[in-house]
């Protein structure tokens, strides 16, 4: 605590630079701090351990998955479950699958979610309130109400076990990602785009030319939860996908089940590490997702 | 478009008419979209629901028998009180639990980084890894989790195989995974002014009471967003169970116990191909959810605060 002195009068002031909060400074002795790293790390290993579990056991031997008590570090690491985990199931073909169901989706989400985004966004136009209004409208229906009649309209359509049904709505926008590109596209400074309209551009030359290149760490962010979103996805392809060839890896991960007969016992290695091979490809989007968002944003030098 | 002219004051430019051309024709997507894909299914749905729609003979009109019947399923209430239990028990435990793990990942530690990725990272996992391997860790022989319990002398529940014991099974999984609640508890705790902590401090409040009556207040909006958005999370459940029926033997394995809503909907739309019925059970499902929806949002009036500056 500081102190001052006004003519004949002496105060104690307390300054933000002298006043330390109690509770940080109890933190700070060495006893909180113990407390601290051990609640921190103890939670920490409740959250690890599923993961650690997950992966152990994908590289243990029959023998050692039933044993008990269980162990945790199987003796020899059995590196073939991944082969076999690849093997019992289609895994390559329902891999492939889903990466083309990924990609189509993407690329009909960019086309109609940054067109639709602009138009609520840049173009002053009288339908666009309304239209704003329907969007977060439909982000609160449960899928659920839309889901039996959309079924009936593809199975009449003949879509039923194909891709059609999984790909052609994201060419027709969504809801969440609309809201998106809307918030981004209002944040762009209207000097540049003024700066277009000057130069006579049209909304196309606009759109093309200036707001979509300004848009990576969005696009980024698009495209990375749609792959995370596509790759989870179990509902859509399970009503829709009949044919095993069709199918993607949520449902391959079935395949498993009905091979190994119910998920436990010896065989489970080889599930395991199809699991683990599964999860993978999220895990390493999102890093990626968190790195070109952040390099996205330093780039186009957008706040 | 001389209708819409008409009904502003001015007549339109040349200007006004080419920018509604453009914002209609980029927003196309989306309209076409609106129509095909959200309100032509709602208006189908709701006239389903009124009629009896047994693939593939098509749709006869009963009126409201399907709501009728609904009140004398036992399968309905079965399944409405799953995931209504869900709601009462899981929601609240996973409020709690993320708000701890928020609070946890502030503390300035070294490896504060790695420590919030670590928290965050079950989100990534997809939901039928989350129900194949968590149905191996709750064996009741075999897995990890009563084994463990063993050793320090308790004998673990049947956990997922018993009928008792399922739904916090799956609690105990859904909780493990609220890593986007620790995220959004995390961006609420630190947008509290340090100054309001401080101030309570010179008046002597204790940890306690600055929990209380400082941090749970100034996130309460954030902690409204989470109730909401959970609600209607957990009301539509499908996956982890389905693939945990699948393991089990059937849906909804033990005894029905885990026959949510999301499920028992798509047993009677895709296994007994009865359209009518479960278009009458989703729309259910619609003025439940939006029921609680509103019963939340109106309750929240007592407890949330809005930082009005």
């Amino acid at each position: 605590m500081g102190t001052t002195t006004t003519g004949s009068v002496s105060r104690v002031v307390r300054t933000k630079e002298t006043y330390q909060r109690p509770l940080m400074a109890r933190l700070r002795k060495p006893g909180m701090q113990a407390v601290s790293y051990f609640t921190v790390i103890t939670v920490g290993i409740l959250f690890l351990f599923p993961w650690i579990w997950l992966l152990s056991t994908s590289l243990k031997p029959p023998e050692q998955i039933v044993q008990i008590p269980p162990r945790l570090i199987p003796n020899p690491f059995m590196w073939i479950n991944y082969v076999y985990g690849v093997t019992s199931i289609n895994f390559p073909r329902y891999l492939l699958n889903t990466l083309i169901l990924c990609a189509i989706t993407i690329i009909g989400r960019v086309f109609s979610c940054t067109l639709v985004g602009y138009s609520l966004a840049n173009i002053k136009w009288a339908g666009r309130g309304v239209l704003f209004a329907i969007v977060l409208a439909t982000m609160m229906l449960p899928g659920q109400v839309t889901l039996i009649p959309i079924f009936i309209m593809f199975s009449k359509m003949g879509w039923v076990n194909t891709f059609l049904p999984l790909t052609v709505p994201a060419f027709f926008g969504d809801a969440f990602f609309i809201f998106m590109f809307r918030q981004f596209f209002l944040g762009i400074p209207t000097e540049l785009t003024d700066a277009a309209r000057l130069d006579g551009a049209n909304h196309l030359g606009i759109f093309l030319r200036i707001v979509l290149p300004l848009s990576r760490p969005v696009l980024a962010t698009m495209l990375a939860f749609t792959f995370i979103n596509t790759f989870n996805n179990f509902q859509g392809p399970l009503i829709y996908l009949k044919d095993r060839n069709l199918w993607t890896l949520s449902l391959g991960m079935q395949g498993y089940l009905q091979r190994y007969g119910g998920g436990s016992g010896t065989a489970l290695g080889a599930m395991m590490a199809g699991a683990a091979m599964y999860t993978l490809p999220m895990i390493v989007v999102f890093f990626l997702a968190q790195k070109w968002f952040i390099q996205g944003i330093v780039t186009t030098g957008f706040k | 478009m001389s209708v819409l002219t008409h009904l502003s004051k001015k007549p339109w430019s040349a200007e006004k008419k080419r920018d509604f051309i453009a914002g209609f024709l980029f927003a196309l997507p989306w309209i076409i979209g609106v129509l095909v894909f959200q309100l032509y299914p709602m208006g189908a749905s709701l006239y389903y629901s009124f009629s009896n729609y047994d693939i593939p003979k098509p749709p006869i009109f009963i009126g409201l028998k399907n709501f009728i019947d609904m009140f004398h399923d036992r399968f309905f209430t079965q399944s409405l009180w799953n995931s209504t239990y869900l709601v009462i028990v899981g929601i609240p435990i996973q409020l709690a639990y993320s708000l701890i793990c928020a609070l946890l990942l502030n503390i300035k530690i070294k490896g504060q980084a790695l420590w919030r990725t670590i928290y965050v990272l079950p989100v990534l996992m997809p939901e039928v890894v989350l129900a194949i391997l968590w149905n191996w860790i709750l064996n009741p022989n075999l897995g990890i989790l009563n084994n463990l319990l063993k050793i320090v002398g308790i004998k673990g529940p049947l956990w997922l195989a018993s009928p008792d014991w399922s739904k916090p099974s799956i609690v105990l999984m859904q909780t493990w995974a609220v890593g986007i609640m620790i995220i959004l508890y995390l961006a609420a705790l630190q947008g509290v002014p340090e100054e309001y902590y401080e101030a309570a401090e010179i008046d002597g409040a204790t940890s306690l009471q600055k929990f209380f009556l400082i941090t749970i207040p100034m996130i309460s909006p954030v902690t409204l967003f989470q109730l909401i958005t959970s609600i209607s999370w957990a009301l539509q459940y499908f996956t982890t169970a389905y693939i945990l029926g699948q393991a089990g033997g059937s849906l909804g394995a033990p005894r029905g116990s885990t026959l949510f809503y999301g499920l028992y909907l798509y047993q009677v739309a895709f296994v007994y191909l009865k359209m009518g019925y479960a278009s009458a059970l989703a729309w259910m499902l619609f003025v439940i959810s939006g029921i609680a929806t509103w019963i939340v949002l109106k309750v929240s009036n007592r407890w949330t605060y809005y930082n009005v500056v």
